[in-house]
Order: C-alpha cells, then sequence, then structure tokens
C-alpha cells in the first residue's frame, strides 16, 4: 500500500469544507465533530472513539542513561477511520499505524507499523488500559498512572515502567483544542508528569535510563484547516516544576495560529491563546536534504519565559512513510529544562 | 595432312584492343613435331590455345584431320579436345584428388578409348610403375610432368599440344622430359605442337616456327 | 605507411563486395540470433524477477501449519502481538483462477501486487471488494475485475476479507514472513513451520528448458555465422597473400601487417556487430509476443510482449561479434606473422587439411559422444538433472559435428567404386577432396538438420501423444459451473434428468509430499474406466479407487517422488493410501492425487461442490446451453468439449511457434554457411577443374558437376543427420522433457516430415551451389588457360 496515502486521510482529512454541509456535531461523512463544552469520561475516554476520523496515544520521554547520556524515546498509535463505525471485524473501516523511535545524542531509530482494525493486530481499550500495536504495548492496571511502555524493531528496542506523579491535564477549554481561527479543534488532554525507568537497547548494548515522559491523548475529525501545511509543537518540563505545551500551526494564506498550556508542577493550566506567545526559529540544520529549525527562541512574556531550545540531535528525523521531525530537546534561559520538539509540514 | 592454320587471327578486348595474331598460318604432318618460338608476348600460347579450341579465333581457319575447329560451340570444341587432343602445360597439368594412374587413365576414359596394353606400355616408359598409387602433390615437378606426357598420349591423339612442358623444370629433369615426349608422341604417331621461348628444346623437334608480334617471321 | 597498408588492404574489398557481403552478412546473421535470443531471455528472465518480488524478495519465507492445514484468523494477530511481522495470505482457486487474498496493510509493496496509490483506492480495496487481475486473466462467473496489468496472468487478488466471502472460507493459508523481523523475539509455535518459498524460482525452474532451449538455438546459430565468418576471413587472407608478400617485400615490418589484418577485422566486427545487434532486436521483437504466449499459455508465466533495450544483452551480442571475427582472424594473423617474404613458389591448396588432421577430430568426436552415451546410460542412477540432459545433447552434437568429415569421406570412399565413368570417379573423388574445406559449413548444416529433425520429431511426438490424450482426458461432452451451492443442487438434478450421466467434479488443495498438489475426487463411472489414460496401474486399480483404498498419482508425481505401485501417499494430515498407478497430466506443473469421490468428501466436507460435468450426445448441448443459463449458469460457466479441446490445443500451438520459427532461421544461416564455403572454395578450386576443362568437358558440364557435388554432400550430410536427429529427438523426450515438465513422451517417427527436412537439406545446398556454379559456367576460357601458365 502507499503509506503516504493513509496519512493523507489520516493527518490532513478535508475536513473544513466537509463540516458545512453537515448537521451540528457531525460532519458531512458522518463523523463526531468536537463540540465546546463536551466532558470527559475516564476510564472510556483512554480508549478509542471511533466516532472521530483520527485519534492518537503520543509519548515521549526525555531519559538518562547510567551511563551518563541524554537519549529520547516516543511511543506513539495513531488510529484512522475511514467511517464513522466499528464492527470489529477484519473489514472495519478503523485502521491503526505505530510510530517508534529512540534518539541518541548520535543517532536516531525510528520504526512504524500499519494494522487494519477488527483483526487484534493492533487497538486500544480504556479499562483496563491498553494500546497496542503488534508487540508494542503501552498498558496499566489503573486508567493511566502506571503504565509498562515496551517497543521493538530490528535495530533497537526498550522497556520501561511509568508512574504519573500528578494529574492529567485538559488542554483549551477542558480539553476543547481549537486548532484554528475558523474554529478547527480536537479533544486533548494530557499526562505530563510521568517519572520513569526501564532500559533502552541497540546493536551497541543495553542501558539502563531514568528520566520524565508526557503523554498526549487527542482525538478529532477536523485537523487542520485547508491552508495549513504543518505545525510545530514543544512539550517543555522545567527544572522549576512547570511545564509548558505550545504550538504553531504554519498557514500558507494566513498568518500561524498558535495556542498552548502552561502547567504548574500541581496541575493548574493556564491557557496560552493565539499571540501571547512566540515560537521564533534561530538556526536550521540540514536534516534528509532539507533545511529544518532545529534551533528555536520561545517567549511567553505573561510568565517572564524566554528561553532557547535546542536539539539533542539535530538528526531525529522520522524518515518513513510520514516522514516528520520529532527528538528531545534542551532549555536554556530562563527557564532551564528538557522536552519535545515535533515538526511537520517541512517536505 | 593432319592440321592446316591458315590466317588465323585473335584480337583480345579492350582500350586499345590488343592483336595477338596477325594472320598466322602454317601446317603440320601426322607425326611430326613443330616447335613455336617466340617472345614473352609474341603470341606463341595463343596460337597454341586456338588450335586445340581452348580459346576462339576471331578469323581464319584451323583444320584438324580436315575438320574445321574454328566457329565452333563449346561442346562441338570440347568433344574434339577429348577425342583428338592431348595437352601437357607447363604446371597443373594433374587432378589433384586422383592418382597418378587414374590421372593417366583419365582423358583415355573420357574420349572412351581406352587401350589398356598401350597404357601400360606408357606407364612402363615413363617410369611410373611404381607411382600408381600416389597423388600429383607427391609427386617430383619431374615426375608430374611425365605423368602429364602420359596422360596426354594415353588416348592416342592425334595431335599432342605442349605449352612449355619443361618451364617448371630444371635442365637436367627438362631433358629428360623433353626426350621421353618425344620419342613416345613419335611411338603412338601423333604430331606434336609446343610451345617454348628455348630455342634450344626447338632443335630438338622436326620443324620451327618463330613468332614475333602476332605473325611468323 | 600505416595508412598506405591499410589502403591496399581495404583496396581487396572493392574488388571482391561480394566477399564482403557475405563476411558482413554472416557475421551480422550470427550476432543478430545470438542478440535476438539473448534479448527475449533477458526480457523474460527480468519478468520472472519482477514476479518474484510478487510477494516479498525473490525468495519469500513462508510460515505454515506444520500439518498443511490452513489456519483461523485469529492466528494473525497472536503472531503479531508475539512480535513476529507476518502478512496473511489465503489462496484458493476459483474456476480456473488462483484468488490471492491479501492484507494491504502489512504486506509490503510489491510491483505485482496491486498499486494502491491514493488513499481512497486503499479504502476501495479493503472495502469494496475490488478484484485486480491480469488483463488475460480468464473471466470467473459472477466476479468483476478491475485490470491490473501488473499482476501475474491467472492470479486474481484481492483484500483478505474479499478472498474469505468469494472461497466462502475465513481462514489463513499461509503467513509470508517479512524480511528484518525485530530483534529478540520469542520462538515460534510448535505447530508452525517455516519455509522457503521460491515464488519466482519456481516459474524459472519451470521455464529453464525453455530457455536453455532458445540459449542453445542461439548458440548454434552463432557458431554456424562463425563458420561463414572464419570462410570469408580465410578466402580473403588466401587472396591477398602475394599483397602481403609485396607490403612485407616493401619494407613494412610483419608487426604492422598483423595489426594492419586484426585493425580491419576490429572494424568488420564493428560494423557487423552493430548491424547484427540491430538485427537482433527486430528478431526479438518479432519473436518475443510468441515467446511471451507460449511461456503464458504453459507456464503462467506472465512476461510482456516488448522489448526493453538492455545494455547487457546487447553487449554480449557486440563482444560474440568481436570475438567471433577475432578467432576467425586469429590464424590469418599468425599466419601472416609466419609467411616467409619469398613464398616458395609450389602452389598450395589451402582448403586441404591432412588426414591425420581428421582422424584426431574424429577421436574428439568420439569422446563426445562416450561422454552423451555415458550420460545417457546412467544419467537416471544420479539425478542427472535438466543440466546433464542439455549436456548430454551438446556431446552428441558436437560430437557427430566433429565426426563428419572422417564419416563422409568414409562414405564417399566406399561410393567411388561403384562410380562407373571417369567422370563420375572424379566428381567422387573431387568431392571427397573438398570435404575438409567444407567440413565446416557441412557441420553447420548437419547441427541444423539434426536439431531440426530433434525439435520437430520431439513437437510432432508431443503433438500426436497431446491429442491423443486430451481426447481420452476430455471425455464428457459438457462442463458446468455453479455460482452458488444451492444453484449446483439445481444443476445436480437437471443434469440427471436430462443428460446420459452427471458427473460431479471434486477437487482440493493440498500438500502431497511437501510440495502444492491437487486431489481429485472421482465417482466410480465408465467414463473414467475406460478412457483415463492410465500408464501403468494395478488390475484393480479403479476397483481400489472407487473403494476409497487406492489413489492414483499423476506422472509428474510419480516421476518427481518416484512412486512405485504400492508406495504410501500422504493426501491429509490423517489420510494416506496406497498408490495404485499414474495417468499423463501434460501442461501441468503441480502434482495430483486421484481418490473415491465419496472418501474425500468424508474427509474435506466443506470442498466446493459446484463442478459438473455431463455425458451426452453433442448435438443436444446448444440446446442445453440455453436451459442451463435460465438456470442461472453463467454463460461462462457452460463449456463444452470442443472449446476446451480448442484452447488446450492452442495453447499447444503456441507453445512451439518459436521453437517452428528459429528451426528455420538456423537452417537458413547453415544454407549461407555452405554458400560462403563454396564460394570461397570456388576460386581455389580452378585447378582443380582446369585440367578436366582442357581435357574437353565443357565448363557448363562442369557447372552441373558441381550441383551434384553439392547435393552429394548435402544429402550425405543428411543421412547422418537422420540418426543425430532421433538421439536428439529421444534426449529431449526422456531426459530433458522428463526433467522440465516431469513427463515423458514417446519418440514416435515422422518420416514424411523427415524427408520433407531431406529435400530441404538438398534444396539448401543445391541453393548455395548455385552461385558458384553459375560462376564457373561463365569462366573465361583465359581464367582457366592461366592455371597452367601463371605463377601464382
Amino acid at each position: 500500500m502507499n503509506v503516504r496515502a493513509f496519512l493523507f486521510c489520516l493527518l490532513l482529512a478535508p475536513a473544513a469544507h466537509a463540516q458545512s454541509f453537515a448537521g451540528l456535531g457531525e460532519d458531512a461523512d458522518g463523523f463526531a465533530i468536537p463540540q465546546p463544552g463536551d466532558q470527559f469520561v475516564f476510564p472510556e475516554d483512554h480508549g478509542p472513539h471511533p466516532a472521530y476520523r483520527i485519534e492518537w496515544w503520543y509519548l515521549t520521554a526525555n531519559l538518562e542513561g547510567e551511563d551518563g547520556r541524554d537519549y529520547g524515546v516516543q511511543w506513539t498509535l495513531f488510529r484512522s477511520a475511514r467511517e464513522p463505525r466499528d464492527d470489529g471485524s477484519w473489514q472495519t473501516p478503523q485502521t491503526w499505524m505505530g510510530h517508534a523511535a529512540l534518539t541518541t545524542p548520535e543517532a536516531h531509530f525510528a520504526a512504524e507499523r500499519f494494522a487494519r482494525g477488527g483483526s487484534g493486530q493492533a487497538g486500544a481499550r480504556g479499562e483496563p488500559f491498553a494500546a497496542w500495536i503488534d508487540d508494542w504495548r503501552m498498558e496499566g492496571p489503573d486508567g493511566l498512572r502506571l503504565l509498562r511502555l515496551t517497543a521493538r524493531d530490528a535495530a533497537f528496542s526498550y522497556d520501561m515502567a511509568l508512574e504519573a506523579q500528578g494529574p492529567l491535564v485538559f488542554h483549551g477549554d477542558d480539553g476543547h483544542s481549537v486548532k484554528s481561527a475558523e474554529g478547527q479543534a480536537s479533544r486533548y488532554y494530557s499526562q505530563p508528569f510521568y517519572t520513569l525507568e526501564g532500559t533502552i537497547e541497540t546493536a551497541a548494548g543495553a542501558v539502563a535510563v531514568t528520566g520524565q515522559a508526557w503523554l498526549d491523548r487527542e482525538y478529532s475529525s477536523q485537523p487542520l484547516g485547508r491552508t495549513q501545511s504543518g505545525w510545530d509543537w514543544f512539550a517543555l518540563t522545567f527544572e522549576d516544576g512547570n511545564r509548558m505545551m505550545a504550538f504553531e500551526l504554519r498557514d500558507s494564506e494566513n498568518a500561524a495560529f498558535g495556542s498552548g498550556s502552561w502547567i504548574e508542577a500541581d496541575g493548574t493550566v493556564t491557557k496560552l491563546e493565539d499571540g501571547t506567545f512566540e515560537l521564533e526559529p534561530l538556526g536550521a540544520a540540514e536534516v534528509d536534504g532539507r533545511r529544518i529549525p532545529t534551533r528555536w527562541r520561545i517567549t511567553y512574556p505573561a510568565r517572564g519565559v524566554d528561553i532557547t531550545v535546542e536539539a539533542l540531535n539535530d538528526q531525529a528525523w522520522n524518515d518513513l512513510a510520514f516522514a516528520y521531525w520529532e527528538g528531545p530537546v534542551r532549555a536554556e534561559g530562563s527557564h532551564p529544562g528538557m522536552g519535545y520538539l515535533e515538526m511537520t509540514g517541512y517536505e | 595432312m593432319l592440321l592446316s592454320v591458315k590466317d588465323v587471327s585473335k584480337t583480345f578486348p579492350g582500350e586499345p584492343p590488343l592483336e595477338v595474331l596477325k594472320g598466322v598460318s602454317f601446317t603440320l604432318e601426322a607425326g611430326q613435331t613443330l616447335a613455336l618460338t617466340g617472345e614473352s608476348g609474341s603470341g606463341k600460347s595463343t596460337l597454341l590455345h586456338v588450335v586445340g579450341g581452348l580459346e576462339p579465333a576471331n578469323g581464319g581457319s584451323v583444320a584438324l584431320n580436315g575438320q574445321e575447329v574454328v566457329g565452333l560451340g563449346d561442346a562441338a570444341l570440347a568433344a574434339i579436345r577429348r577425342k583428338d587432343i592431348g595437352v601437357i602445360f607447363q604446371q597443373f597439368n594433374l587432378i589433384p584428388s586422383l592418382t597418378v594412374a587414374q590421372n593417366l587413365a583419365f582423358h583415355a576414359r573420357l574420349s572412351g578409348h581406352v587401350d589398356a596394353p598401350w597404357i601400360t606400355e606408357l606407364t612402363a616408359s615413363l617410369g611410373l610403375q611404381t607411382l600408381g598409387t600416389r597423388f600429383p602433390e607427391q609427386l617430383s615437378g619431374g615426375q608430374q610432368q611425365r605423368v602429364a606426357i602420359g596422360r596426354a598420349l594415353a588416348s592416342k591423339p592425334a595431335l599432342v599440344l605442349a605449352d612449355e612442358p619443361t618451364g617448371n623444370l630444371d635442365e637436367n629433369t627438362g631433358d629428360e622430359v623433353m626426350a621421353l615426349m618425344v620419342r613416345l608422341t613419335r611411338e603412338a604417331g601423333a604430331g606434336l605442337l609446343m610451345v617454348t621461348h628455348s630455342p634450344a628444346r626447338a632443335e630438338a623437334l622436326d620443324r620451327r616456327i618463330h613468332l614475333s608480334h602476332g605473325e611468323i617471321s | 605507411m600505416w595508412v598506405s597498408g591499410l589502403t591496399a588492404l581495404l583496396s581487396h574489398w572493392r574488388r571482391h563486395p561480394l566477399q564482403l557481403l557475405t563476411l558482413v552478412a554472416g557475421l551480422a546473421a550470427a550476432t543478430a540470433l545470438w542478440t535476438g535470443v539473448q534479448a527475449i531471455n533477458a526480457e523474460a528472465r527480468a519478468s520472472y524477477d519482477e514476479a518474484a518480488t510478487a510477494l516479498g524478495q525473490g525468495t519469500e519465507t513462508r510460515l505454515t501449519r506444520r500439518d498443511g492445514e490452513a489456519m483461523p484468523p485469529e492466528t494473525f494477530a497472536e503472531l503479531r502481538r508475539m512480535g513476529w511481522l507476518v502478512s496473511p495470505v489465503v489462496e484458493g482457486r476459483l474456476g480456473r483462477v488462483t484468488l490471492v487474498g491479501i492484507d494491504p496493510f502489512t504486506l509490503p509493496p510489491s510491483p505485482t501486487r496491486p498499486a494502491l496509490t491514493d488513499g481512497e483506492s486503499l479504502g476501495r480495496f479493503v472495502s469494496d471488494g475490488i478484484v485486480q487481475a491480469h488483463p488475460e486473466t480468464l473471466e470467473v462467473p459472477g466476479i468483476t475485475y478491475e485490470i491490473a496489468a501488473n499482476l501475474p496472468v491467472g492470479e486474481a487478488v484481492t483484500d483478505i476479507t474479499t478472498a474469505w466471502e468469494l472461497l466462502d472460507r475465513e481462514v489463513i493459508s499461509y503467513f509470508v514472513l517479512l524480511p528484518n523481523q525485530p530483534r529478540g523475539l520469542p520462538p515460534l509455535p510448535d505447530t508452525l513451520v517455516l519455509s522457503e518459498q521460491d515464488t519466482g524460482a519456481e516459474i524459472a525452474r519451470l521455464t529453464r528448458s525453455f530457455h536453455l532451449n532458445l540459449t542453445a538455438f542461439g548458440f548454434l546459430s552463432f557458431a554456424v555465422g562463425l563458420f561463414i565468418v572464419h570462410a570469408a576471413m580465410g578466402l580473403a587472407f588466401e587472396q591477398r597473400r602475394a599483397m602481403f608478400r609485396t607490403l612485407r617485400a616493401l619494407g613494412l615490418p610483419t608487426r604492422t601487417v598483423t595489426t594492419l589484418i586484426a585493425a580491419e577485422a576490429l572494424a568488420l566486427a564493428t560494423i557487423s556487430g552493430a548491424l547484427g545487434i540491430g538485427l537482433g532486436y527486430l528478431i526479438a521483437t518479432a519473436l518475443l509476443p510468441g515467446v511471451a504466449a507460449t511461456l503464458g499459455g504453459l507456464y503462467g508465466a506472465s512476461v510482456p510482449g516488448s522489448l526493453t533495450l538492455d545494455w547487457r544483452w546487447m553487449a554480449s551480442g557486440a563482444a560474440l561479434a568481436f570475438v567471433g571475427a577475432m578467432a576467425a582472424t586469429a590464424s590469418n594473423i599468425w599466419r601472416a606473422a609466419r609467411m616467409p617474404i619469398l613464398a616458395p613458389a609450389r602452389p598450395r591448396a589451402w582448403a586441404m587439411a591432412n588426414a591425420r588432421a581428421l582422424r584426431w577430430q574424429a577421436a574428439a568426436g568420439l569422446v563426445f559422444l562416450a561422454v552423451a552415451g555415458i550420460i545417457a546410460a546412467t544419467g537416471h542412477r544420479w539425478d542427472a538433472g535438466l543440466i546433464a540432459g542439455f549436456t548430454m545433447m551438446g556431446g552428441l552434437l558436437f560430437g557427430a559435428a566433429l565426426i563428419l568429415p572422417l564419416a563422409l569421406d568414409a562414405a564417399l570412399s566406399l561410393l567411388q567404386p561403384l562410380a562407373k565413368g571417369p567422370l563420375a570417379a572424379w566428381t567422387i573423388a573431387d568431392t571427397r577432396q573438398q570435404v575438409p574445406g567444407l567440413s565446416l559449413a557441412l557441420m553447420a548444416l548437419l547441427l541444423a538438420l539434426a536439431v531440426n529433425i530433434g525439435v520437430g520429431t520431439m513437437v510432432s511426438s508431443f503433438r500426436a501423444t497431446f491429442t491423443g490424450w486430451i481426447e481420452q482426458r476430455l471425455a464428457s461432452e459438457l462442463y458446468v459451473t455453479a455460482s452458488t451451492a444451492d444453484q449446483a443442487r439445481e444443476l445436480e438434478a437437471f443434469l440427471e434428468a436430462n443428460t446420459d450421466k452427471a458427473i460431479p467434479l471434486r477437487t482440493t488443495e493440498t500438500r502431497l509430499r511437501g510440495a502444492p498438489g491437487d486431489i481429485l475426487g472421482v465417482i466410480d463411472h465408465v467414463t473414467y474406466r475406460d478412457g483415463w489414460p492410465l500408464v501403468v496401474s494395478e488390475a484393480d486399480a479403479w476397483a481400489r479407487v472407487a473403494a476409497g483404498t487406492g489413489a492414483l498419482v499423476n506422472e509428474q508425481l510419480w516421476r518427481r517422488e518416484e512412486l512405485s505401485l504400492g508406495d504410501p501417499l500422504r493426501l491429509l494430515p490423517a489420510w494416506e493410501l496406497p498408490v495404485v498407478g499414474y495417468y499423463t497430466d501434460y501442461g501441468n506443473p503441480r502434482g495430483q492425487a486421484m481418490v473415491g469421490q465419496a472418501e474425500l468428501l468424508a474427509r474435506v466436507p466443506d470442498i466446493s461442490p459446484l463442478r459438473y460435468a455431463a455425458r451426452l450426445n453433442p448435438a443436444r448441448i446448444p440446446e442445453l446451453r440455453e436451459d442451463l443459463e435460465a438456470l442461472g449458469i453463467q454463460p461462462g460457466a457452460i463449456l463444452d468439449q470442443a472449446t476446451v479441446k480448442r484452447f488446450s490445443l492452442d495453447v499447444f500451438e503456441r507453445t512451439f511457434l518459436v521453437t517452428g520459427a528459429l528451426n528455420v532461421l538456423t537452417l537458413g544461416v547453415a544454407a549461407f554457411a555452405i554458400l560462403a564455403s563454396l564460394t570461397t572454395l570456388g576460386t581455389m578450386r580452378l585447378p582443380q577443374v582446369a585440367p578436366v576443362w582442357a581435357m574437353g568437358i565443357t565448363r557448363s558440364r562442369l557447372a552441373w558437376l558441381e550441383l551434384a557435388r553439392a547435393a552429394l554432400a548435402g544429402a550425405l550430410t543428411f543421412i547422418l543427420a537422420l540418426p543425430l536427429g532421433l538421439a536428439v529427438a529421444w534426449a529431449l523426450l526422456a531426459v530433458v522433457n522428463v526433467q522440465a515438465f516431469g513427463w515423458r513422451l514417446p519418440l514416435l517417427p515422422f518420416p514424411l516430415d523427415w524427408a520433407r527436412l531431406g529435400v530441404l537439406a538438398l534444396l539448401a545446398a543445391v541453393a548455395a551451389a548455385l552461385i558458384p556454379a553459375l560462376r564457373l559456367a561463365r569462366t573465361d576460357p583465359s581464367r582457366l588457360l592461366k592455371v597452367f601458365a601463371d605463377e601464382r
């Protein structure tokens, strides 16, 4: 199959124009549309939402090895639906894609998997929580509080145990995260407070690691506007205990649209409105034949944030069917810390 | 009269045409030997060829035993060569694929006139008794020419034509072959017309005609 | 110095344009046939490689149950969740088509799988039940194909869920194991077993003999071409002997002369090679559709009918042209280098080889024949294989070719005493003398004739056997396939009521001795008992089949597994029967077993119940056809005997179309070789002919004798080619066929074909001698006379 096509469906689904023909709460194809005021129900919402077009379980972790070096790990499961239903058979319109990556200071490993719904090869459920594709697993006995995370490919593998040190965090308005000035939105919550320990392994051998992880859960039927061409997304954990999520959707015709959350150590969330913060590329690296900004300046005057963010390994390019940059970063300046940066649409 | 040649002319086409024979006339009696001498290009070989029906003349008359040769077709000429004429050339007289014995008898068999005792006699006279099963390429030049003489005489032709038969041989062998040829021709009662550039060889024959620029001088 | 030397050398060709033409045409023709065959082979091989990547790489690793049974769908997720990267495939027969159900999400992309270029086509493939097939794949009633020219012929590919619906079985036949499995996987369950499946190589193996055939023809034509070039080059050298001598006398170093000769050969090779490659491309283009049809028809291998330019076969053509020209020139260069400036005046016959060389050559030939004989006698004991079969044929052909000159010489010496007149004696003696010079060309003729006889006899034997077999095998007059089980019940009732006998046809797939095969369940009926083409069987074979206590197998399985009567054969994991006989089954690459239908149905209850045959008066078929269509049977699912026969014979005819074309081409090249040799010899032969002429044989008579001589040589060569050709036919039928296809065919004599070929051989020889003979008839007497006087 042409996976690019699959991803086209998954990530850049044409939603905006469809909406005008549809009734409230669903688009022309019958997919559910996130509405302001929707409430999360757990543990059910940890599981899949087949009525929505797309969904993901997205975990990133900054690690420090027993060897004293920094590492990064990504584990992502995407769900995509051709139709808003799931009959549990091999013919269900639900499909799945997994991405796993490991970044070391010198190298970056990435792998992908695809699956049709209904076969059992991939899936997710809320209680007891599990999300998997093949033997890549993220599961826990108690909601999202305790997780076991594994992934394995020909060149690398990892296996770690995570424990949440704080509450779930809802982005936007109670999880209603607006993605454009036109009003496209998603349901979006996170668990940014994980500490973890485990093992990473490459051909060079196994390394015991500890660190911090951040899980994003997001589902939607209309992720991007027609003219939006990609995004730059940051999830940062500062040494003072605060956390910051900020993203900007680049637009080929209009100004970029930004949003985010300021998360205090106790889980208190402040929404970052468009225009109240600034993401400014400082320097680009040559990655797989293209220029990608791997050094940034982030300012958020409301909290006195003025930092430079730099990639741990600027070659953290997920050279997969749908290629994008995803890797660990280090912040310096007013708020030193660690985090993850994701950049898409730099084709 | 065995041979009567009258006003024979021969011109090779070309620019300008080459007039080789300009009205040559002579006669030869049966049993007589005649030498045709002359410089290179004097026309002596051509005259021999015309007489033997090997090349057509442009004009004149060649009568062999009273039969006109000039103007005959391929087949009639070939028949005359088969029956009445024996040829001995300077080289390549023999058929390489046949043995000495086969070569010796070949012309006689072609002419349909095989006289076995005569052939045996010839073989003995030529000293070829022990060479019968050899192939021409296994013989010396003198031996080859002796076979050629035998072959030419085996069919008891009326006329033997010889074109420099000793031309490729050394002096002594040449003498020997020459002597054999003349002796055996006489024994066979045939006429001999021999082309040679050597006055010494010509001396050995009954008569001599000298050709110069296509004319008898 | 160089330029003037070369000018002198080349001036020869201006005076002998026919010779130049012969040389260039000979080398070009040889290169062309070679290149053409290489191009065809390359194209076919590329197609197989493409097909081999169909389900992954050239070799594909498959995971099956140890007992060969299909697996439930859940197995897939179990394996994947263990970490094993596998992709499920279900395979089944749908009429004459193999339906392949795949999972496009886990199967790696491949050029011979559906191209799902956008999200929409993937979505439709998965959820809309799209079935893709090559345009030449037969229609299956009730299924609409989307045309996909990249798929193999005879295979329909669809999503696994669609396949489950169409096959009415929700199972996985096997898993494709993806390359690059993750690190440190847990072991596979004991019930499963990995096997290397060489999908592409399977086709390659099947078609190997066909390609070897083509390659052999290519070599043959090139060898023949070499004869031509050798003859023409040799003549050119001989004629320029005096020139070389003069050049050397004028102070040109030996080295320069030899370099010039080499340079000339190189130039000729370049020109002829380029011409030959161009011609070869045309030949390949003309033959490829036939080859594609052959491969498609016989093996189901899909080869496109159009040719792509590939530097490899072009380079191989150029290399052979070069090597050919150089090989033909090498002896000339050697001779030029050793030639004394003042050569002895004694003339030499270039064409004459001495008798000792002939005997050595013949001895070498006997060694070749002995090798062939040893392989023939012992091959079956050490599993000789296809290569050995062809080695044996090569030994036969080359051995015979090497012996030919001596054999001809002997034959002519036997004829010699029979000659009455002096001319006849001379003609035979002279032919004998000519044999060494003509031998290369006559060898070419011998090889071409022998291969013609051999291949022709094989094809004719095959055709006769095949036609007879199909008469027996297609005993039923009508073959009908229902679309559904309900329809099948109606159909059976209808056939019972309206025909002499309704015969349900029940088959299932299985593994026979480790390889995919089929089981046929047959009812006890006279159709089988009297008509089925059993080769070897127990006396009560049919009774035992009917009783379910014995199985018949097809010849392919019988030979491949070296079965004997009474050997046990495992049909299903828990079902074993003794073999009670074997039957011929031409055109089927798979193993097959035939058992009692009742027993088969008891073991495999879910067998497809859709196919029926019926016995009836063929005149009633049109009327019955209407009734059947009224029952809802698809028109395409009603086949009458005549149609099936025509189809089968058509496939057969196409199979040997290419062989026939190549036969004609090689014979033509052989005739050309004779022409070239005779032209060469004609000039050298004046000294042999001139004395005879001087002694009173006309030139026209001599010309006729030349023709007679050529005819004699041709006839003798043909007489020697006949047993050789039959040996080749035997090798093809009894060795190569068994190895390549798995069946052995009886050798049937076709004297009329041979007679026709004999006439053709005579015609070829005489036609080749015609121009030299005409030349002789028109030779000016002065040229003949020059022989006696000129210093050559």
